[in-house]
C-alpha cells in the first residue's frame, strides 16, 4: 500500500472514531460506521484495529465507560440513567463492560467517588483523549494483551 | 525574560486546504505565505483576536524532517493523534455554535470544567485542540 493510501485511510478511521467519541449516546452499529467509511466490516475492523490497536467496538465500549465514569463523578444520576445516558441499552452489559475496564462496579465508583470529592486534577478533555483515564490495575488485569501491543507499537518493536 | 510564545508550529497535510481551513473556517489571517529556496512554504496564520500570536502550519514533506520521519508525522496527523494545544475564546457557546455551522468539526461540545467552558475539535488535518474560554484572566 501506497503511502498516500495509508495516509488517507487514517484519515477515515480517525473520522470514525471522532464520530464514536461525539455520538457515543446513539446506537452506532459498527456496521453503520463501516458503511459511512466506504468499508466493508471485516476491512473497517482491520484498518481501525491496526491505526489504534484495538477494534471499534471495544473503542466504543471504553468510551462510553469512560463518559459513564465522569457522568457518576460528576452528576447526581442514578446507574441506570447513567447507563442510558452513555448508550448501553441493557444494565447487565453496563455493569460487566464497566467492571472489567474499571476494576469495580459502577456504584461502588459513584460511592467512592462522592467520598473522594472535589473536582478532578486533570481537565476533562484531556482525560478525553488520552487513553489512559482508566486505572492500570484494571487494565493490566483485562487487557494486557491490547497493552502489550500499543507498547510495541509505540516503541517500534513490532 | 522570556515574554510568551509567538509561533507554534502545526503539522498539517495539505498547506492549501489548511490555509482555507484557518481562514475561512475559523477566521483567522495569514501573515505570511512565502516559499523559499528549499523548497519550504512558510505560512503562518494569525487568530483574529491575536497581535503576536501565530501558528506556523508546516508541510512535513517540505521541512526539515527526512522522508521517513516526514511519513510517520503525517500518519501521526492524520489519525488524530497530536495536538498543538489550547484555543483560547471569550465566548466558547457562541464561537462553538458559529464554527460547527461552517462546518467546522468538533468532537465535543462545550461542557462546563473547573477552569471554564471547553470544547474539543479538530482542523482539516486531524489536529486537536481545547477550544476553551477560561474563568479566570489569569490564563489569558
Amino acid at each position: 500500500m501506497g503511502v498516500s493510501a495509508d495516509v488517507r485511510a487514517l484519515r477515515i478511521v480517525r473520522r470514525a472514531r471522532d464520530r464514536i467519541d461525539r455520538d457515543y449516546a446513539e446506537p452506532l452499529p459498527i456496521t453503520a460506521l463501516a458503511a459511512e467509511a466506504g468499508y466493508s466490516l471485516g476491512q473497517f475492523i482491520r484498518v481501525f484495529e491496526s491505526a489504534y490497536g484495538e477494534t471499534p467496538g471495544r473503542y466504543r465500549t471504553r468510551r462510553r465507560v469512560e463518559r459513564a465514569c465522569e457522568l457518576l463523578r460528576s452528576v447526581n444520576l442514578s446507574v441506570t440513567e447513567v447507563c442510558l445516558a452513555v448508550g448501553f441499552t441493557s444494565l447487565g452489559t453496563f455493569s460487566r463492560r464497566f467492571g472489567e475496564l474499571v476494576g469495580r462496579s459502577p456504584s461502588a465508583y459513584q460511592r467512592e467517588a462522592a467520598r473522594v470529592g472535589g473536582p478532578a486534577p486533570i481537565p476533562g478533555c484531556f482525560a478525553l483523549m488520552w487513553r489512559t483515564g482508566l486505572p492500570a490495575s484494571a487494565e493490566d488485569r483485562n487487557f494486557g494483551e491490547a497493552i502489550a501491543l500499543r507498547v510495541g507499537v509505540a516503541s517500534g518493536e513490532r | 525574560m522570556i515574554t510568551g510564545i509567538s509561533i507554534v508550529s502545526v503539522w498539517v497535510l495539505d498547506q492549501e486546504s489548511a490555509k482555507e481551513f484557518y481562514t475561512k473556517q475559523l477566521g483567522f489571517e495569514v501573515t505570511t505565505d512565502i516559499k523559499l529556496d528549499n523548497g519550504m512554504r512558510w505560512l503562518t496564520v494569525r487568530p483574529p483576536g491575536s497581535t503576536n500570536q501565530e501558528l506556523v502550519l508546516m508541510d512535513p514533506a517540505h521541512s526539515m524532517l527526512d522522508a521517513e520521519t516526514a511519513e510517520q508525522v503525517r500518519a501521526l496527523v492524520a489519525k488524530g493523534a497530536l495536538s498543538p494545544g489550547v484555543m483560547s475564546t471569550t465566548d466558547c457557546h457562541g464561537d462553538h455554535a458559529e464554527l460547527a455551522e461552517r462546518g467546522v468539526d468538533f468532537t465535543q461540545p462545550p461542557a462546563d470544567r473547573p477552569y471554564g467552558i471547553e470544547a474539543v475539535m479538530r482542523d482539516d488535518s486531524g489536529n486537536w485542540f481545547s477550544f476553551t474560554q477560561r474563568k479566570s484572566e489569569q490564563y489569558t
